[in-house]
C-alpha cells in the first residue's frame, strides 16, 4: 500500500478509471512503457506528461490510433497478439494490458510475451468471480456480464471468463512473481475476499529471476 | 504566402555511379523562419513529379504549391513554428541540375549523357543544401511516395542529423510491379520518334510518349473506387469519349508542358534502383544506428505503395525497439491519398511534431 492510499480509503480516480489510477501509482518515472490496446492514448499521454515516460502503444482501430498519435503518443496500428513477437527481449520496463486479457485468443501466450518484452507486466482484468456475476448466472442461467462489459454473449469481445482465483492459479503454475495486486469495486479498493468482491483486478507481475 | 524559388550552386557532387557532377545547382524554397538555435528546420522531400514549390503562391504562375494544404501558417507543417525547406531533386527539370541542363564539359545539353542517379545522390545533395543553410540537424524530414524513399534514405545515412522522419505511402524498395509500371512509362517515351535518343531539346518534344507515360502513372495513383466515383462510365457528349479518357488525356498533355521526358527516365530509374537494405543484412541493420523518431503513414486503398511495404519498415524499427508510430489511414483515394487526405494527416503530423520538438528542446 502506498502512503497516498493509506490516508484515502478510496482509490484515486484517474481519467475516470480506478485501474488507471493504480497504473499511474505503479509506473516509475522516466521508464519505458508499452500499452497494449492503448485506445486513443489517454493513459499513455498522461504518463508521458506526468511521469516523463517513453510511451508506446499498440492499437488496432485506425480512428483511435489517429487520436493517439495526435496526442503525441508513439502508437503502432496493429494486432496486439501478433505484434509482440517483433519486439526484442526486455525492451520495456512495463507492458500494460488493461481490460483486454479476457479478449485475446491465447492469454497465456500473451502473458509470456509481455514478460519477455517487458521487465514487468501490469494486467487489469474484469473478475468474472464477482458476486453479482455469480448471482446473475445462478438466477438467470445466462452468460456472464459485468458493469463494464454488459454485452450479450454473441457480440461480446470477451472470450475467456476467468476470475481472480483462476489468475492466481496460473501465476503459481507459471512460477511468476506477483509484486503487487490491487482489487477494485466501482473504483473503490477491495481489501478482502477479492474473488467475490472485486469487479476489477490489477496485477503487477514479473518473472522470477 | 507568396514564395520564390532560390538556387544554390555547389562545386561538385560525387555520385553513386562514380561520376562527379560539377557544378551542381539546387532549386529550393523556404517557408517560415529559422529559429536562433536552428532547431526548427523541416525538409520536405517531393514525389516523382513534384518540385521545390511545395507551398504558397508562385508569383509568376499564381499556382499553389503541391503540398500547400499541409504546409503554411497553422497547417500540419506549421510555418509559424517551423522553418520548412523543399528542394527540387537531382535529375529534375525544375531548376536543379538534370538531363536538361548544360554539361559544362561540352557546352551541350546532357540528354542521355547525364549520369545514372540514385535516391542516395538526391539525398546527399539535399544534405549539402541543408549544411549551406547552417542547419546541423533537421527537426524532421517528411515526404510521400518517392519523397518517402528520400526520407528513409536520410534516416539511414544521416541518423544523427534527423531528429524525426515521416515517410508516407512509400517503400524501402520497389517491387516488380512498381518497376513494371515505370518501365511502361519509359518505353512509351522512348517509342516516341520525337524522343530521338534524348536529343530533342530545342526541337519538337516527345510529347505523345511523355503524355502516355503520365496517363499510366495517373491510373496507378487512383483506386478502383475513386475512379468509379469520379468518372464511372460517364461520357463527354461533345467528344464522344469516356470521362476517364478525357481526364487522362488532359493530365497527360498538361504534364508535357511542365516535365522533361529525360528527367522522367532518370528519376523513375532512380526509384527502381532504390533498395534501402542493399548490401546490408536486413532493414533492421540499416536503421539500427538511427535515434530518429518515426511516423509512418500508409493508406488502405493505395495499391501502388501497399501498406505491407510501409509495415516492413515499421517492423524493422520495432525489432530494435526504435520509436515508431504507424497508422494505416482509411482512404478511397489510392496513392493520391497522401496529397488529398489533409485533415487526418494534419492532426497526426501536428501531434507528432509537437512531441519531437519537446524532445529536441530537452536535449
Amino acid at each position: 500500500m502506498t502512503a497516498a492510499r493509506q490516508h484515502d480509503p478510496f482509490v484515486r480516480d484517474l481519467l475516470g478509471r480506478g485501474d488507471y489510477a493504480i497504473f499511474s501509482e505503479i509506473v516509475a518515472p522516466q521508464t519505458c512503457v508499452l500499452d497494449l490496446g492503448c485506445g486513443d492514448g489517454e493513459l499513455l499521454s498522461w504518463l508521458a506528461e506526468n511521469k516523463d515516460v517513453d510511451a508506446r502503444g499498440v492499437e488496432m482501430d485506425a480512428a483511435k490510433v489517429q487520436k493517439a498519435i495526435a496526442k503525441g503518443v508513439s502508437c503502432y496500428q496493429g494486432n496486439l497478439e501478433e505484434c509482440l513477437a517483433d519486439y526484442p527481449d526486455g525492451a520495456f520496463d512495463y507492458v500494460i494490458l488493461s481490460q483486454t486479457l479476457q479478449e485475446v485468443r491465447r492469454p497465456l501466450q500473451v502473458m509470456n510475451e509481455m514478460l519477455r518484452v517487458g521487465h514487468r507486466a501490469i494486467v487489469a482484468f474484469p473478475n468474472f468471480g464477482h458476486w453479482r456475476v455469480r448471482l446473475a448466472h445462478l438466477l438467470t442461467g445466462r452468460a456472464p456480464k459485468t458493469t463494464r462489459f454488459p454485452h450479450e454473449w454473441y457480440d461480446s469481445p470477451n472470450i475467456h471468463f476467468f476470475t481472480v482465483d483462476d489468475f492466481e492459479i496460473l501465476v503459481a503454475k507459471e512460477n511468476w512473481h506477483i509484486e503487487k495486486r490491487v482489487f477494485l469495486d466501482d473504483n473503490r479498493e477491495v481489501k478482502m475476499l477479492p474473488n467475490l468482491l472485486a469487479e476489477t483486478a490489477v496485477y503487477l507481475v514479473r518473472r522470477k529471476s | 504566402m507568396v514564395v520564390s524559388t532560390q538556387t544554390k550552386r555547389f562545386d561538385s557532387l560525387e555520385l553513386d555511379c562514380g561520376v562527379t557532377l560539377a557544378p551542381v545547382d539546387v532549386a529550393y524554397q523556404t517557408y517560415g523562419t529559422l529559429n536562433a538555435d536552428r532547431s526548427n528546420a523541416i525538409l520536405i522531400t517531393h514525389a516523382f513529379s513534384g518540385d521545390a514549390h511545395a507551398a504558397g503562391i508562385d508569383p509568376q504562375t499564381q499556382q499553389k504549391g503541391w503540398w500547400d494544404s499541409m504546409i503554411g501558417p497553422g497547417k500540419g507543417f506549421d510555418t509559424d513554428q517551423y522553418f520548412v525547406i523543399c528542394s527540387n531533386v537531382l535529375g529534375g527539370c525544375r531548376g536543379t541540375t538534370g538531363p536538361g541542363s548544360v554539361d559544362p564539359a561540352t557546352g551541350e545539353i546532357f540528354g542521355m549523357t547525364f549520369p545514372v542517379i540514385t535516391i542516395g545522390d538526391m539525398v546527399r545533395l539535399q544534405a549539402r543544401l541543408i549544411e549551406s543553410l547552417g542547419i546541423e540537424r533537421l527537426l524532421c524530414v517528411a515526404g510521400g511516395s518517392m519523397g518517402g524513399m528520400q526520407v528513409l534514405e536520410w534516416a539511414a545515412r544521416f541518423p544523427d542529423r534527423v531528429a524525426s522522419a515521416i515517410p508516407i505511402a512509400t517503400t524501402p524498395r520497389h517491387s516488380a510491379q512498381q518497376i513494371a509500371f515505370n518501365e511502361v512509362g519509359r518505353q512509351a517515351i522512348m517509342a516516341d520518334p520525337d524522343w530521338n535518343d534524348g536529343n530533342y531539346y530545342g526541337g519538337k518534344l516527345p510529347g505523345r510518349g511523355l503524355a502516355v507515360a503520365r496517363m499510366v502513372g495517373h491510373i496507378t495513383y487512383m483506386s478502383d473506387e475513386s475512379m468509379r466515383q469520379k468518372f464511372g462510365r460517364r461520357q463527354r457528349e461533345d467528344q464522344g469519349i469516356f470521362e476517364v479518357e478525357s481526364y487522362l488525356r488532359y493530365r497527360g498533355s498538361q504534364f508535357v508542358d511542365r516535365f522533361d521526358a529525360n528527367s522522367y527516365l532518370y528519376i523513375t530509374k532512380a526509384m527502381d534502383l532504390f533498395d534501402l537494405a542493399a548490401g546490408q543484412q536486413s532493414l533492421t541493420a540499416v536503421l539500427e544506428r538511427s535515434k530518429t523518431k518515426f511516423l509512418v503513414i500508409s493508406f488502405t486503398s493505395d495499391w501502388l505503395y501497399p501498406s505491407y511495404q510501409s509495415q516492413e519498415v515499421v517492423n524493422a524499427l520495432r525489432r530494435r525497439n526504435q520509436d515508431v508510430a504507424y497508422i494505416e489511414l482509411t482512404s478511397k483515394y489510392g496513392h493520391d491519398a497522401f496529397l488529398v487526405e489533409v485533415d487526418e494527416q494534419t492532426e497526426i503530423v501536428k501531434g507528432f511534431l509537437h512531441r519531437v520538438t519537446k524532445g529536441v528542446n530537452r536535449r
